[in-house]
């Protein structure tokens, strides 16, 4: 047992560190945590896509049937974190390069994975996955946009309805669409994905103004658009399949935490005066939750580091590695809670400047519930535990063999 | 990065974990429980000590296998699954640990090989009463080479044969060995929560006591045995959490309820993957301790902390959520459910709740910060 690199770990490690040094943009201003990309963004982030992928440091697991590199999942964890030392740029290509362009790479023609893979891996085209809608957010089969044959019998495929919750689709090129393309079938079965150009006519994007004031989702209205058959990615009927191919590679993420952590709550306490006229840190009841919450995050730190072992000896991470959001987004949200607590009547004020520590626990205490949802709410993430790593039985559905147009809904 | 067991370990776990599912069932653990006379499964103790596993981590030259604490890891997280009734963790994660931290050659010569063969069980004796230890308001008192004093509860202090007490000389504390059958000891048997493991309230009259270590050493040494014990139990706690949710798991998936099994519904699912999330959390938390144990890595004080709270939280959760899984018939005497519960409490506070080793962790945070 031992945190070290193998050899040739070690000799990729010395090598990307050595590129990093002399290509890593410098003075790039980060993005902070849950603000959106701005057109100048943006082209930093290309830039820096593009110079990666010229050195074979972009995808890097990609096969090189598809044009990547070739190299190991390890090589790509190895890579990331000799990145993160740097003052790196956003990342508007993740959900593309994550799930997008598999799907496309794996579902569709050749002439389309020519097409898509390398400008996606050069950052020179950016993809969005449009899943999630009004009626349909834990439940993503209930998809009901619509996709029906053209009546000019061209075989194209005619769109319309809503999408919701779609990350980064107001600066992206294509997207992964799920639609209905037969509502007589049984809800999972009667569903298709295409990928479409986002300015194809009838594509509407509106931004989303989330409670904590940024707008990095959006809704994505679709009115007649055409899209033709050969955009069809697996068969006609399959979408459910193909969707789960794409969560899949959602799931094998390994995220850290963000917001503020244990050690800015440390920092904080010791700050701040408490119950006893001396630092909050001297408070017994401060002491006890940064210790629980030092615990969670070295927890989650090492659950990290058993899921890289088992990339680095070439398996499949175990199911642990499914525990991290569900972990960190509410250890985020609590650990805001009792900063500002804290922080007492003070807790409140949030005029820049003025206040100190204020901003990074409140973008934490904004930003926690949507990260209680995003990407599987916690009781979908508990759902998934029980039933995928526990072997627990699905939940009783009313929906199961019901033709979806007979299926009761809401609003 | 290479943050797992071996595949050797991962293979001593295996046997281990066959060899005790063959020797220590749950009515074998029972077997203690149901008989007040009964402190310790003998029985399993002298399987257990032929293993080899008493010695595990004992260098051969005193008699041991000269394995590595990774290697007792693996071993303790089974003991933990099996409940087993025996001094174990007494006689191994504290005595023998701390004899060979600070024992001299004669200390060590008389004592290890002797743990190695299963002839000699140990014990460590610190708290004198109700209420969170303080070295400053020690009574017990060391005289020349001589202990008086109480301590009470001593786990495995009525069937020990040597006890590592923490007492008072020339005003600074300090760890003695005493030989419990030796004059001037009175043990009388305790009731606790936990009644198959052995406790006792240990009475000394000028007992001859040798110490161990330097002189006013006897607090940081303390530490550094509680700090190695704590990695090892919270495998043992692990092994406890684990095995608790595999219980509840079972029970939830053939317990029908209003027409279906109850591991159908979310109360019981969600209930469920809190448990497997704590015990993952646990298990990571638990490898870097035996990672930092194993190498004597400085991390070792922070990382045995966090592996303690983590693991005593799980098996806490796991052990109580096990039992309202069950219903009504978790509750009784027949089913297993209790077992798990009294030994998860057991083992939480044996070496100081888990409210101390997060304020010992808050300090340790602060000095590093300071550094």
């Amino acid at each position: 047992m031992d945190f070290d690199d193998t050899p040739e770990e070690a000799a990729y490690r010395a090598k990307a560190r050595a590129w990093l040094d002399v290509n890593a943009p410098m003075g790039v201003q980060q993005r902070r945590a849950r603000e959106v990309e701005t057109a100048e963004t943006l082209v930093v982030a290309k830039a820096w896509q593009a110079r990666k992928a010229e050195a074979g440091y972009a995808c890097i697991p990609w096969s090189s049937d598809w044009g990547g590199p070739g190299g190991t999942p390890i090589q790509s964890v190895i890579f990331a974190q000799e990145e993160a030392k740097h003052s790196i740029p956003g990342n508007p290509f993740a959900i593309g390069l994550g799930m997008c362009v598999p799907t496309v790479a794996t579902f569709a023609d050749d002439a389309a994975r020519k097409r898509f893979v390398g400008p996606a891996m050069r950052g020179d085209e950016i993809w969005c996955q449009l899943f999630s809608e009004p009626a349909g957010g834990s439940d993503v089969a209930a998809v009901r946009t619509r996709a029906e044959r053209a009546p000019d019998g061209s075989g194209d495929w005619i769109v319309n309805g809503q999408k919701v919750w779609t990350t980064g689709a107001q600066f992206s090129d294509f997207g992964i669409v799920l639609c209905r393309t037969d509502p007589d079938a049984p809800k999972h079965k009667g569903m298709t994905m295409f990928w479409l150009d986002m300015k194809s006519p009838g594509v509407e994007v509106r931004p989303i103004h989330q409670m904590a004031g940024a707008a990095g989702f959006n809704e994505v209205f679709f009115t007649d658009v055409r899209i033709p058959d050969a955009q069809r990615l697996g068969p006609i009927g399959d979408g459910w399949k193909v969707s789960l191919f794409t969560l899949m590679n959602e799931r094998m993420a390994i995220g850290g935490e963000s917001g503020a952590g244990w050690a800015d709550f440390m920092d904080l306490a010791r700050q701040t005066p408490g119950l006893k006229g001396t630092s909050a840190l001297a408070d017994q009841a401060v002491r006890e939750k940064l210790a629980d919450w030092y615990v969670k995050s070295e927890g989650l730190k090492h659950t990290r580091n058993r899921t890289i072992t088992a990339l680095s000896r070439g398996q499949t991470p175990g199911p642990e590695n499914s525990i991290g959001k569900l972990v960190s987004a509410t250890m985020m949200q609590d650990l805001a809670h009792a900063a500002v607590e804290m922080l007492d009547e003070y807790g409140i004020v949030a005029d820049g400047a003025a206040t100190g520590a204020n901003p990074i626990f409140h973008n934490s205490l904004m930003g926690a519930p949507g990260m209680r949802i995003a990407g599987g709410t916690d009781e979908i993430l508990r759902n998934i535990v029980a039933e995928r790593v526990l072997g627990l039985p699905g939940d009783i559905r009313l929906d199961k063999g019901v033709a979806f147009k007979d299926i009761p809904t809401g609003r | 990065m290479n943050f797992d067991f071996s595949d050797d370990q991962k293979s001593l776990q295996g046997e281990a974990r066959r060899f005790l599912a063959a020797q220590c069932p749950t009515s074998r653990v029972r077997g203690v429980l149901d008989d007040a006379g009964k402190a310790y499964d003998e029985a399993l103790w002298r399987a257990v000590a032929g293993q080899g596993w008493l010695g595990a981590a004992i260098p051969e030259e005193y008699g041991g296998l000269g394995l590595g604490h990774l290697e007792l890891c693996v071993l303790a997280e089974e003991l933990g699954r099996a409940v087993a009734p025996i001094p174990f963790s007494s006689t191994v994660y504290l005595l023998a640990e701390a004899v060979m931290l600070a024992g001299d050659e004669a200390q060590k010569a008389a004592i290890l090989p002797r743990i190695a063969a299963g002839e000699l069980i140990g014990a460590l004796a610190t708290s004198e009463g109700p209420g969170v230890l303080s070295p400053a308001h020690l009574t017990a008192t060391v005289t020349g080479g001589k202990l008086t004093g109480v301590k009470t509860p001593v786990t495995d202090g009525d069937i020990a044969d040597t006890c590592l007490v923490l007492a008072k000389e020339n005003g600074q504390a300090a760890l003695f060995l005493v030989d419990l059958k030796g004059e001037g000891v009175v043990r009388e048997a305790m009731t606790t929560l936990d009644p198959t493991r052995d406790s006792a309230r240990l009475t000394f009259t000028d007992a001859p006591a040798q110490r161990l270590g330097a002189a006013g050493q006897g607090v940081e040494l303390l530490e550094q045995v509680l700090d190695r014990a704590a990695v090892l139990i919270a495998f043992e706690q692990l092994g406890g959490a684990d095995r608790c949710l595999e219980m509840a798991k079972a029970y939830a998936l053939e317990r029908y309820a209003f027409g279906r099994v109850i591991g159908s519904y979310q109360a019981i699912k969600h209930k469920l993957a809190d448990m497997y999330v704590n015990n993952e959390l646990a298990r990571s938390n638990a490898y870097f301790g035996a990672w930092a144990l194993n190498a004597d890595a400085p991390e070792l004080p922070t990382a045995a902390s966090a592996a303690r709270i983590a693991a005593s939280e799980a098996y806490w959760y796991a052990s109580k959520e096990n039992i309202q899984t069950h219903g009504g018939v978790g509750y009784t005497w027949a089913v297993d459910c209790h077992l798990f519960y009294r030994r998860s409490r057991q083992l939480s506070l044996a070496i100081g709740a888990p409210r101390v080793w997060k304020e010992r962790l808050v300090s340790h945070l602060e000095r590093r910060n300071a550094a």
